[in-house]
């Protein structure tokens, strides 16, 4: 008789590709999965339907790792119907994990991105300035699309998730410890970010030169050659490594290209946005209140350079709209 | 802890207001000691150093319901740590940056220098940041 083997399901919402993609980043290991587990479930890789998922009993599945941000109706159905046939939700990238870029659209409303993508971009030819609806007719058969919500969630406020693998993408090491501890049984506490409560400078590669960083120009990656093996920050570019967890092996800054904290703060930080704000101010030396200023204005973007993955989980979430809908 | 507002007929704002130990809180005290008056509507929390305020605390402040915030600290030279109040000047505008993109108008934080002798200063301080507010009127956040 063949063994029971538990079975997986993969799942994507409001993302990129990029997470599926990295599971394929197992590269010959993903033989040993395989071999393990059953994937009952996985839209861009495998032909099986929602309606294979919904003829299954509740809790048949071990474990479903999701993957992208909640950013229509559809996705939170989906991630709803999950949570009731998985035993384990895993909220896999850092969208699921914080809202991720998708998260940025937190600074605008629906309105102003419907406006933007389908009628003010410079590469769209659309005369008559039509955007999605959610039902339309062709031929005399009606149309549906889910509704796109103003504010993009995080998958963790829909639903109630039992573990967090981030990245952007994740590195595929920390999916393979979370397949083996699970398939092992053990498991860390409820809750969980799979990945080691550290600090990213930790195991930065980049070496500081001088004893004390002082920003003398806030400068952005392209702008300078940075100079090789030294701390970005004392090169004058912001880096997020200060507030970030590790996990990913520095592969950003092995190719001398600054932290963005798509891995998120470590399990004591609340908001890395505000705290990269405390950060950076302890290393510029500006005094007078007009040259800090004018440094400030000096930083494209400031909130969305900080909270790049993170604005779903920030504490404000989202800008004030003007009118509620 | 969660800030609730009462509902009233006429809106009270609900101040915080971040005082260091040194100059500021002392400046407070001097009000208190002389006996002036000043609006009820603000709390006022005693820190070390101002440079102790991270935006993380202004940001939960709003967030929990309270409709603006004062960040008090010494004078410009006359930090008891040296440095720490230039921190906050950094911190203060960096962070001011960020509240307007969350569309959080920047009337509603204030950063001032009060010293252990301005004791009318902080009264002053504090009640027209109480006006400002009340023109204003109470803090609304993004909608979920």
């Amino acid at each position: 008789m063949a063994v029971v083997k538990p079975k997986v399901a993969f799942y994507w919402m409001g993302t990129c590709g990029g997470c599926e993609e990295s599971v394929v980043d197992l590269a010959e290991r993903i033989l040993d999965v395989v071999a393990a587990v059953d994937i009952v479930f996985w839209p861009v890789a495998l032909d099986f339907k929602k309606a294979d998922v919904e003829a299954m009993e509740d809790g048949s599945i071990a474990v479903a790792l999701i993957n992208g941000s909640v950013r229509n109706s559809e996705d939170e159905k989906m991630g709803k119907m999950l949570r009731k046939k998985a035993g384990l939700i895993v909220a896999y990238g850092a969208c699921a994990h914080l809202g991720g870029i998708p998260g940025l659209a937190n600074f605008h409303t629906r309105e102003e991105i419907f406006q933007k993508v389908y009628i003010e971009a410079p590469t769209i030819n659309n005369p008559k300035k039509i955007i999605p609806q959610l039902e339309t007719e062709v031929n005399g058969v009606k149309l549906t699309l889910p509704t796109i919500y103003n504010t993009v969630k995080k998958l963790d406020d829909i639903i109630d998730v039992d573990y967090y693998i981030p990245g952007c993408p994740p590195h595929p090491d920390l999916l393979m410890g979370a397949v083996q501890a699970i398939l092992s049984g053990n498991l860390p506490p409820h809750g969980s970010v799979l990945s080691p409560n550290r600090n990213m400078c930790d195991t930065c590669p980049l070496e500081r030169k001088e004893d004390k960083i002082i920003m003398k120009k806030f400068k952005r990656i392209h702008q300078i050659i940075p100079e090789e093996g030294q701390c970005l920050l004392e090169q004058g570019v912001m880096c997020l490594g200060p507030v970030t967890r590790n996990g990913c092996d520095a592969a950003c800054m092995k190719v001398t290209m600054p932290c963005r904290g798509c891995y998120g703060p470590t399990d004591e930080v609340e908001d890395m946005g505000t705290k990269y704000a405390s950060a950076l101010a302890s290393i510029w030396e500006e005094t007078d209140e007009e040259d800090v200023i004018r440094m400030v204005k000096s930083i494209p973007s400031f909130a969305k350079m900080v909270y790049y993955f993170s604005t779903p989980s920030s504490i404000l979430k989202r800008k004030k709209m003007e009118v509620i809908p | 802890m969660t800030v609730e507002i009462i509902e009233k007929a006429e809106f009270e704002p609900n101040i915080l207001m971040f005082a260091c130990n040194w100059c500021s809180y002392a400046g407070l005290d001097l009000a208190g000691t002389s006996r002036m008056k000043y609006p009820v509507n603000v709390t006022i929390i005693k820190t070390m150093c101002s440079g102790r305020i991270e935006p993380t605390f202004v940001m939960k402040a709003f967030k929990d319901g309270i409709d603006g915030v004062i960040i008090s600290m010494c004078h410009e030279g006359d930090c008891h740590y040296m440095d720490g109040n230039y921190k906050t000047i950094r911190r203060f505008h960096l962070m001011n940056n960020m509240l307007e993109s969350f569309g959080i108008s920047k009337d509603r934080v204030m950063m001032v220098g009060i010293s252990a002798s301005e004791g009318a200063k902080a009264v002053k301080v504090i009640t027209d940041m109480v006006e400002t507010v009340r023109t204003l009127g109470p803090i609304e956040l993004g909608a979920d």
